[in-house]
């Protein structure tokens, strides 16, 4: 599902590009929960923003969901929506002024997608939200509840691929606990690929089948 | 002046409500001695203020009830802010959760580790210097001297904690709230943070109450723990006897942390339709 070939991140500093991922390589099967695990500041953010699209600044060879993806472009057509992300800060994906059924409906709107309503509520019902929760702005809501619509703001696009940026580290224990299990749900149910990127050993150790640790921007093992 | 025996502070049915009459923190009953005790609950169960009022801390929209509240046998619900101004530099001292927010962004770290000891007593300039470099060192610090002339950025998120524990104990004060010391650090750092603070608390025979929403974590490091949920104390138990817990509310948050251990299997949630029902049965 993910190919990974001597891949390399750069950030843009200036006029200058520095290097914070060195020749990662990797692959993921369909289906799999994969772990990037490492201390703050060892790229493995990084990397996930290049899988997502965010970061045009790599080189190498990278093929997601059976596109190949090139360097230094913005990702077009179907990749667009099979890769999603979610990430560890839910305001970062929701605006803080539209209520969350408009900030949900825009990407289902531009695709032309017929009833926007229902498919909303559906995804509210999936992650175990009131429907009418919908019509709320992001901060009548609770950090747990608002992860999770986060994650359904993914979820609609229909995704192969969904990458997770420490999506539980905000969050309190029984909180994380929920989420977690709603992940493990989602994941049996809709066969999707999970890349989780997190700093606590012990969330990898119970999500993940497989795991990377990174530290300075390589991948240690 | 206490004895090492009696409590430091003690709370009799503590109420903290809005002005609207919706209570926030329903009839709280504990006492702290010089030992180390937890309050755990999740986000919004009111632990926070309940730390906030014994500080004198309390937004002033909202109001707080009690048949008792004493500090160091001082009664709090009548005190001058002058006089809080005072427990909080002798015998108080917070710690709060994000070293980002909480310190000054435009000051160095030696004037804000210095501050309370301008405030608080009588030093002259190079007396204050020394007592500054030994807090630094004594929160485990590289190289205090050239630390006290940086600012907060320049600092990682272990180290601006340490700061703030510098902050707070450079007044010698008989006890030390923590409010949710270490969510904002890495996993690595966390246990660092929290031995240091045990230690610093063991070696001056201070009183700790450590805010946590993490109850493995506070099993290793407090003698005691309260239990919080949605404003009332649901549990008080030894630390030691955490494992075996018999509040549902307690064994859940005991239980629900991830690990290898639980790899494939559900993790145990909260039943909250059942701690409800819990609730208006007690």
């Amino acid at each position: 599902m993910i190919d990974l070939q001597q891949l390399s991140v750069a950030h843009r500093q200036g006029y200058d590009l520095r290097t914070v991922v060195h020749d990662v390589s990797l692959s993921i099967e369909a289906g799999e929960c994969f772990g990037l695990v490492g201390p703050s500041g060892c790229g493995k953010s990084s990397l996930l923003w290049v899988l997502a699209g965010l970061n045009p600044h790599w080189s190498g060879s990278m093929q997601l969901a059976g596109h190949q993806a090139a360097a230094g472009k913005t990702f077009t057509g179907d990749l667009r929506r099979e890769v999603q992300m979610v990430f560890q800060d839910p305001y970062a994906s929701l605006h803080p002024r539209h209520r969350l059924r408009r900030t949900l409906a825009e990407p289902l709107k531009l695709l032309k997608v017929k009833d926007i309503d229902d498919r909303i509520s559906q995804g509210f019902r999936h992650v175990g939200l009131d429907p009418a929760m919908a019509d709320r702005y992001p901060h009548q809501l609770s950090g747990g509840q608002r992860q999770r619509v986060a994650i359904v703001r993914a979820l609609l696009l229909e995704p192969k691929v969904l990458l997770l940026d420490e999506p539980t580290s905000a969050l309190d224990m029984s909180v994380q606990a929920e989420i977690l299990n709603l992940l493990n749900d989602l994941k049996r149910q809709d066969n999707l690929t999970m890349v989780l990127v997190s700093h606590d050993p012990d969330v990898i150790d119970h999500m993940c089948d497989r795991a990377a640790h990174m530290a300075n921007g390589r991948i240690i093992r | 002046m206490p004895t090492d025996n009696s409590p430091l502070i003690v709370a009799n049915r503590l109420n903290i409500s809005l002005d609207n009459g919706t209570s926030l923190v329903n009839n709280l009953s504990f006492s702290l001695g010089r030992e180390r005790v937890a309050l755990v609950g999740e986000s919004g169960s009111g632990k926070s203020l309940t730390a906030r009022s014994l500080m004198g801390l309390l937004s002033p929209a909202l109001h707080i009830q009690a048949r008792t509240l004493t500090i160091a046998g001082e009664n709090t619900l009548t005190l001058s802010e002058r006089r809080w101004s005072q427990l909080r530099g002798n015998t108080l001292a917070m710690v709060m959760q994000d070293p980002k927010y909480a310190l000054n962004p435009t000051r160095t770290i030696g004037w804000q580790v210095e501050e309370p000891l301008k405030l608080h007593h009588k030093f002259s300039r190079a007396e204050r210097r020394d007592k500054v470099i030994d807090m630094l060192d004594a929160v485990g610090l590289p190289h205090p001297t050239q630390l006290m002339d940086r600012y907060p950025h320049q600092l990682s998120g272990g180290m601006g904690q340490r700061v703030m524990l510098a902050i707070a104990l450079i007044t010698d004060p008989q006890f030390l709230i923590a409010d949710e010391p270490t969510s904002a650090l890495d996993h690595a750092m966390r246990d660092q943070v929290l031995a240091l603070i045990r230690r610093l608390v063991e070696q001056r025979n201070m009183g700790l109450l450590l805010i946590s929403h993490d109850l493995q974590q506070v099993a290793d490091h407090c003698d005691r723990v309260m239990v919080m949920y949605k404003g009332e104390l649901l549990d008080t138990l030894p630390a030691a006897e955490l494992p075996r817990a018999t509040h549902p509310y307690t064994r859940t948050l005991w239980s629900c942390r991830p690990s290898k251990a639980t790899h494939g299997q559900p993790l145990p949630v909260l039943d909250r339709a059942a701690l409800e029902a819990h609730r208006e049965h007690d």
